[in-house]
């Protein structure tokens, strides 16, 4: 008769445990990006550029309740002149399915370095803002946002 | 048929030259991001509105790419800097080539 802690049994248990998780890792993945998938798009964006904190402000609510529609105004400290302006602001999101949210283009004939927008916030996670200066220096925020509905969801 | 419905565009009527004007711009778009399922689980295909591009006065002022983590009926605040009156044009164009166009007068004063 088998003994139930012999190390055969032990060794199933443990492979069906092992391939449960595999199959929950393989189901929420493409669900939720990683903060190694966000660090790849922000790779891809800027290469090995370094991103410096600070200049740029990240006003979302501290707690959404729906994550299909969270408010984002985004602002950087540049006084927009010909010489010296903000040239990008990228929004992305840490996990979200795909972590690029919005890429806006600007320039000095904007006069005022202040974005506003909707997004959809799948989970409580990071959201970061990264802005491209005229001098090609890259600036960043992030904030914690909590979502009690998710948006993306199925 | 075109996804898109209205155009919603809301500029500040008291531009001055030389002086940031305030523009808001909203269109009607289910920007469906591909990730949801339909009521017997099939994936519902993406379908995005991934460009939008104002121009004053025939200059481009602000363009965004988007991505499906942009909300339904998508939305931008924005600003721009007046230096005469003339038309603001925002064009948006989904990701099967369908497009809406929107023009505002935007009256500067002095």
């Amino acid at each position: 008769m088998a003994d139930p802690a012999s190390p055969v049994e032990i060794g199933r248990r443990r492979m069906l445990c092992t391939l449960a998780d595999g199959a929950c890792v393989l189901l929420v993945r493409p669900a939720q990006a990683t903060p190694e998938d966000l660090a790849a798009a922000i790779r891809e964006l800027f290469g090995e550029r370094p991103i410096r904190p600070g200049r740029v402000h990240l006003e979302v609510p501290r707690l959404a309740e729906n994550g299909n529609i969270v408010p984002v105004t985004v602002t950087v400290e540049s006084p927009m002149t010909e010489q010296d302006y903000v040239k990008s602001i990228h929004l992305f999101a840490e996990s979200n399915p795909q972590p690029r949210i919005v890429d806006v283009e600007l320039g000095p004939y904007n006069g005022q370095p202040r974005i506003s927008t909707r997004v959809r916030v799948a989970v409580s996670q990071h959201l970061r803002a990264v802005a491209v200066m005229s001098d090609g220096s890259l600036w960043s925020a992030a904030v914690e946002v909590e979502v009690t509905v998710g948006g993306c969801a199925p | 048929m075109s996804a898109f419905g209205k155009a919603w565009v809301r500029v500040a009527d008291n531009a001055r030259r030389g002086k940031p004007v305030e523009i808001r711009a909203m269109i009607i778009h289910p920007q469906e991001s591909g990730f949801r399922l339909d009521n017997v689980g099939q994936p519902i295909p993406r379908h995005i509105v991934d460009t939008f591009i104002c121009t004053y006065g025939g200059k481009q002022v602000f363009r965004a790419k988007l991505h499906p983590a942009m909300s339904t009926n998508p939305y931008f605040v924005f600003y721009v800097m007046a230096n005469g009156s003339d038309d603001l044009v925002f064009t948006w164009t989904d990701d099967r080539g369908e497009q809406a166009a929107h023009t505002v007068r935007l009256e500067v004063s002095d």
